[in-house]
């Protein structure tokens, strides 16, 4: 039945494609005599492209033109075809890289970073450096032959030890040249190793690239395409969706701000150009000034602290609350773990306990605090001075109650403790309020709300059992809205948008070393422009946007220009 | 009967149904008119084309004198109706495609509304500037004119940004306007295959597959072509302005062209209007020049055209410098309801680039005084233009204006400025062969597609001129891609991109513009001009020689090295960079601040080379390194950018574009990935779907054709077995 009702439209989707082969035909056979339009637009559309080998012969027979079939002909420049080999040219498209194993789940023990292009293998070569050392540094991989070493970053440290696969072309998924870098699985260490394949000079991917490419270059049968193409609409949607949105956090606003700055200075230069005679003189130093103090934004930003640190921390997340109400097994049950002590003496926990979890790819420190309460207990007393501290210093808490016991008197001591904690540094930390062992307790839920009514201090409320692991995924989606980021699906946008974030300030960063060095060697003005051009054009939201009439917009709104 | 029949064919370009009707009345006429018709385009398609203009001629007589109903005077001088190429309109654009129609070997007719005003400079006399000049130097490679007359007819010549960039170095000449056209028309007069005639041109022949045969004028003439070059400048329906009084014409004291409009509209072209204006001209005699601060001429002349030949040095004459004063000012302000704009009249805005003087002073309160420049417009006229004062303000307030500027308190007026309006077509219905996607053979060049500028109309004319012969020849069109050129990046933004204004040539159009310099306009665009025909041998022959003395002398510096001496000590002293022993001299180039001029102080230059030749080698050598990344980048961004969409591609029926993509798309119809791509609304995201759909109509299409040969061959084998059978059954019987 399905089948028979899915024919027709199969059918029906044929039917360009029939066209297209029927134009096929008649560009092939000699033209009937009907068909003297459709003729004639194939042969409005001979092309003389730009950077072909040789000037290939014009007057091919203008019957065996199809789209697909034009004479190229090539009118370079040949004064610099002269002293050009053909393997400076050659390079085809751009060379991405991803990490390919799923993130946000638990830490897996192997994840992998993927290159493809034309140039994975020279990317793939600055980075790794294989055990078995060869005598020239250039990395020569055979084929699917896997590979031992160590990647390293620009200044040489050794980030990870990792395997390499190199597949060369044809023979991979994309059927380009793919390296495939199989480092420990932990997001930190994937981030990384990928940060490191773009500062060697690959681009980060776009959602749904490698299949994309995979299609394009030939693999994958008729069948998928269809599928292919919704799937990467969709996921270029919502990419486009995360970019657009401008999420905060990250470095969007810098992006944004150096991206006007690069503009401003283009303005400043261009009209000069092409307005000479019409303007006043330009300060270069006040442009050099400019140029220098973005550099040093983006050095700053992409300096190890800045970004590591919202790689490596994420969130940080205090438990807090009476002893003995199950703050070690919350933290234990959620990071499925037995990193805490649990047992059923009060006060247990005398230190600080970490255990690290991810939600949706963003990497969370939970922190299990010994419980707060008044104690003679030297030890314990230090422990609680340290609970109170993290709590402090937490980006959230969690506030443990038991649902057995209730709100009692001790836990509204505790709250004003956290208040009055919460104060003296002047921000807000919100609070989670987790009311733990509701198995114990089943009435509790309904009953709770009367009793917590004047707390209204509580951002969220859940209610866990960390026995059972129930309302473990309540707790998680109270944490992610809590820091705005419930809107994101699992896979981390915000993750993507930041890492996108970070390429283009990669991007910037180089672009700008090169305009300082044209500076430095006192390359005319125009010089200044190719790399401010570029600079500005990796730090567009959108790939490929139009900056000339920005610019140009610019010249004739902030100047008086035209005779 | 033939003669009936070849008059209905006349007759279906005015309207299909009609002539459907008369050839469904008239069957025997039917049969006989399609396969003529189509032969007729076979023949005219073959390069040799020498049987087809006979049937041409008797075809076009006939059908005058039909329609006329005159006497039949065939082989009496009727036969000059027919040509190969008509270019309509006889501005810059006209006169570089007429040339290279003809020299291309295309009979060629160029219609023009007053032959004496042919390659009229109507607004500035001059010709240049940056990015302008570009497209003339590149005009030039592709043997045009407008380099060359310039060159001879130059009153003062300047380059601008000389320490800019090489890339962003551009000429100017200011040009002796009468002389201009007059040198035009002579060299149009004198160009073999090529025919000139005043008319007005008010309809376009259509024939029987929406492709053009001609056009038909005021008067009721009919000039027969397959391909037809319109280029009406500020012609169509222009209208001009002085204050709130407005004129039909297209330039002062010169008719406008009516008609054509109406029947592009019929045709199913879209129509639209710009406006542009031009200042008030002085008599230079009235003038006090001794305050005025003198802007001379370059002592060194530079040149448009490759061809040395047109290099002849002539004595230069001076521009002048004055500003708006206070009382400028004030009597703009006072009167400012009194201009079209801000008096509320005419809603269309001039262009950015061009602003009126009522708009920079509105605009910008702050600055309390603008620039003038003062510029002759000829050795032999009285007349100065004046340059940045173009205003919208009626006659009356026009000198009193003038004469609030420092050196012109008693100038007289020779001619008020004036604003004029007229119709173009948006050049999204052409291809960027310049054809348009509707009628074959019909193409626009000029301001008709929405530009402005001598130079954009020459770029525009030339490619125009080109493809319209080489389609009536039956050749392939030549299109020059965006990264090729600034007339390819010109071409491909007036198609592509949705333009607002009169669109001017900047070098910040241009993305990779330190490719597309003047130096090497010649070796990146002769060799193909030289391919289609249009560079004669002697210049083919200079264009080699230079070529080969350029790679010599790199070659030459390459290998030859110094160790210490005067050179090395100025270079060091010039570059502040240390020179080390054993340097070659290309090393030596590469240095900040160190020219090819500082070789040839200490010997080491080569005096076989011209000064021009030298700087090609200087900019090849010192911007090497910025040259190749730039090549490669370029590289890597076309690979994908250069393919081709097809053009029957239905847009609408592609649901992973945003529903903005698909429209754009289905109006622009681009003809490459990257063009796709610079249409306003296109996303990222909706050039990687049509990616994909390419990707799947290939794969297809290629499946079905795997099937069809299959079942061809599986059909012959199924054939073959009939007489393998009955060859047994022989056999067994």
């Amino acid at each position: 039945m399905l089948r028979a009702s899915e024919k027709p439209n199969a059918v029906m989707a044929h039917l360009p494609a029939l066209r297209v082969l029927l134009r096929h035909i008649n560009c092939l056979i000699p033209p009937p005599r009907t068909s003297m339009p459709a003729l004639c637009t194939i042969r409005a559309t001979c092309h003389f492209l730009l950077l072909s080998p040789k000037p290939r012969k014009l007057h091919a027979t203008a019957t065996s033109k199809g789209p697909e079939n034009h004479a190229l002909l090539l009118n370079r420049d040949e004064r610099v075809a002269r002293n050009v080999t053909p393997s400076d040219v050659v390079e085809k498209g751009s060379t991405i890289a991803a990490i390919v194993t799923s993130l946000g789940g638990p830490p897996a023990a192997v994840g992998i970073v993927r290159l493809s292009g034309p140039s994975a293998v020279s990317v793939a070569g600055r980075v790794f450096r294989p055990a078995k050392r060869s005598k020239n540094n250039d990395w020569k991989p055979t084929s699917h032959v896997v590979e031992y070493g160590v990647v390293l970053d620009s200044e040489g440290n050794v980030i990870d030890e990792v395997l390499a696969v190199p597949m060369l072309a044809p023979k991979s998924y994309t059927r380009e040249d793919v390296v495939e870098i199989q480092c420990h699985g932990s997001e930190v260490c994937l981030r990384r190793v990928l940060r490191t394949c773009l500062e060697a000079g690959a681009t980060l991917a776009q959602p749904g690239e490698f299949t994309l490419r995979a299609f394009l270059n030939g693999r994958l049968d008729l069948s998928q395409a269809e599928n292919v193409g919704r799937l990467i609409t969709a996921k270029s949607v919502a990419a486009a969706d995360a970019a657009l949105a401008g999420i905060q956090g990250g470095f969007s606003s810098l992006v944004r701000s150096l991206r006007m700055q690069c503009i401003e200075l283009l303005t400043e230069i261009e009209a000069r150009l092409d307005f000479e005679d019409e303007m006043p003189p330009l300060d270069l130093n006040i442009i050099m000034d400019k140029i220098h103090s973005m550099s040093q934004d983006v050095e700053s930003a992409l300096e190890a602290e800045n970004y590591d640190r919202l790689l490596q921390s994420g969130l940080q997340i205090a438990i807090v609350g009476r002893p003995n109400v199950g703050k070690s097994s919350l933290l234990n049950a959620w990071s499925k773990s037995e990193r805490a002590i649990v047992t059923e003496i009060a006060g247990t926990t005398r230190d600080v306990i970490e255990a690290s979890v991810s939600v949706n790819g963003i990497p969370i420190t939970l922190l299990d605090t010994a419980g707060i309460r008044d104690t003679d207990d030297v030890v314990e007393k230090i422990g609680v001075e340290r609970s109170e501290a993290v709590a402090r210093g937490a980006d959230l808490i969690i506030m443990t109650v038991s649902a057995v016991e209730g709100w009692t008197s001790e836990d509204t001591k505790l709250l004003e403790r956290i208040q009055s904690a919460k104060s003296s540094t002047g921000s807000l930390i919100p609070v989670i309020l987790a009311v733990n062992k509701i198995d114990c307790n089943p009435r509790a839920e309904t009953d709770w709300d009367r009793g917590c009514q004047s707390h209204d201090i509580f951002s969220k409320r859940v209610f866990t059992c960390a026995v059972t692991g129930q309302g473990l995924q309540d707790l998680e989606r109270a944490v992610l809205e809590l820091v705005g980021l419930d809107a994101i699906p699992s896979g981390g946008r915000q993750w993507t948008v930041n890492q996108r974030q970070c390429e283009q300030l990669v991007r910037t960063k180089e672009a700008l070393e090169r305009l300082q060095s044209s500076i430095k060697e006192e390359l005319p003005l125009d010089f200044w422009t190719i790399d401010l051009r570029d600079a500005a054009l990796s730090l567009g939201q959108i790939s490929g946007e139009d900056i000339s009439e920005e610019v140009l917009s610019n010249i004739f709104g902030k100047f008086c220009i035209g005779k | 009967m033939a003669t009936t029949t070849l008059f209905t064919l006349h007759l279906c370009r005015f309207g299909q149904s009609f002539s459907k009707k008369l050839f469904s009345t008239s069957p025997s006429s039917d049969t006989l008119l399609n396969p003529h018709h189509v032969t007729f385009h076979h023949k005219l398609r073959r390069p040799n084309s020498s049987s087809a203009p006979a049937f041409f001629r008797r075809f076009s007589t006939v059908a005058a004198a039909s329609t006329s109903g005159e006497v039949n005077y065939d082989g009496i001088g009727t036969a000059d109706e027919k040509y190969d190429v008509i270019v309509v309109g006889g501005g810059h654009a006209g006169c570089e495609a007429a040339l290279a129609s003809a020299r291309l070997g295309a009979r060629t007719l160029l219609l023009t509304l007053n032959i004496d005003r042919i390659a009229w400079q109507p607004c500035n006399p001059a010709v240049g500037g940056p990015a302008k000049s570009q497209l003339v130097h590149e005009v030039d490679a592709l043997s045009g004119e407008i380099g060359k007359i310039a060159d001879r007819c130059y009153l003062q010549k300047r380059v601008l940004n000389v320490s800019r960039g090489p890339a962003v170095r551009a000429l100017r000449a200011q040009t002796d306007k009468r002389e201009y056209a007059m040198q035009m028309k002579s060299v149009v007069e004198s160009t073999p295959n090529l025919s000139i005639r005043e008319a007005m041109v008010t309809d376009i022949l259509l024939g029987k597959n929406d492709n053009v045969e001609g056009v038909c004028t005021f008067f009721g003439m009919k000039f027969y072509a397959p391909s037809v070059v319109l280029t009406t400048g500020t012609f169509m329906s222009g209208k001009i302005w002085v204050g709130r009084t407005s004129m039909p014409a297209g330039r002062a004291g010169e008719s406008a062209s009516h008609g054509l409009t109406e029947n592009l509209q019929r045709l199913g072209f879209e129509t639209d209007r710009l406006k542009t204006g031009t200042p008030a001209r002085v008599d230079i005699r009235t003038v006090d020049f001794s305050g005025l601060e003198p802007q001379h001429g370059d002592k060194e002349v530079s040149w448009f055209s490759f061809d040395p030949d047109v290099h002849i040095e002539r004595e230069q004459m001076c521009c002048y410098l004055t500003r708006t004063t206070g009382r400028t000012h004030q009597i703009i302000r006072d009167n400012l309801h009194e201009t079209p704009t801000y008096g509320g009249w005419v809603e269309a805005k001039g262009p950015r680039y061009c602003p009126s003087i009522e708009d920079k002073i509105v605009r910008f309160q702050d600055k309390e005084s603008h620039q003038i420049f003062l510029e002759p417009e000829g050795r032999s006229v009285p007349e100065l233009y004046v340059q940045g004062f173009s205003t919208g303000l009626p006659e009356r307030l026009q000198l009193p204006l003038l004469r609030t500027l420092p050196g012109l308190e008693n100038c007289s007026m020779l001619r008020p400025a004036y604003a004029v309006e007229y119709d173009y077509l948006p050049a999204h219905q052409c291809a960027r062969s310049l054809m348009t996607k509707k009628i074959q053979g019909l193409f626009f060049s000029g301001q008709i597609n929405g530009t402005t500028g001598y130079e954009e109309a020459a770029a525009q004319g030339i490619i125009s001129g080109i493809n319209a012969a080489r389609y009536a020849d039956g050749k392939q069109l030549i299109v020059l891609e965006r990264e090729s050129s600034y007339i390819g990046t010109l071409i491909d933004d007036l198609v592509t991109k949705d333009l607002r204004e009169p669109y001017r040539m900047l070098t910040s159009r241009s993305e990779h513009r330190l490719l597309l310099r003047s130096d090497n306009a010649d070796s990146r665009l002769t060799p193909l001009a030289h391919e289609i025909g249009l560079i004669d041998d002697r210049r083919w022959k200079l264009y080699q020689e230079k070529q080969a003395r350029i790679s010599e002398e790199k070659k030459r510096l390459r290998s030859v090295r110094i160790s210490g001496g005067d050179l090395a000590a100025e270079v060091s002293r010039v570059s502040g960079q240390p020179v080390r022993d054993s340097s070659t001299l290309e090393s030596l180039l590469k240095k900040p601040h160190i020219q090819y001029g500082i070789l040839d102080e200490h010997g080491f230059g080569n005096i076989e080379l011209s000064r021009i030749e030298k700087e090609c080698v200087e900019i090849d050598i010192k911007y090497e390194g910025f040259i190749l990344r730039q090549q490669s980048q370029l590289q890597q961004m076309v690979t994908q950018q250069h393919r081709q969409l097809p053009e029957d591609l239905d847009y609408h029926m592609i649901t992973t574009l945003s529903i903005e993509a698909r429209e754009k798309l289905s109006k622009v119809r681009p003809q490459t990935i990257g063009q796709a791509s610079r249409v306003g609304g296109v996303s990222p995201a909706d050039i990687t779907a049509l990616l994909i759909v390419l990707e799947a109509n290939r794969r297809k299409a290629q499946e079905q054709s795997r099937y069809k040969i299959m079942n061809a061959m599986r059909a012959k084998a199924l054939e073959e077995e009939v007489p393998e059978v009955s060859c047994t059954e022989t056999v067994s019987s």
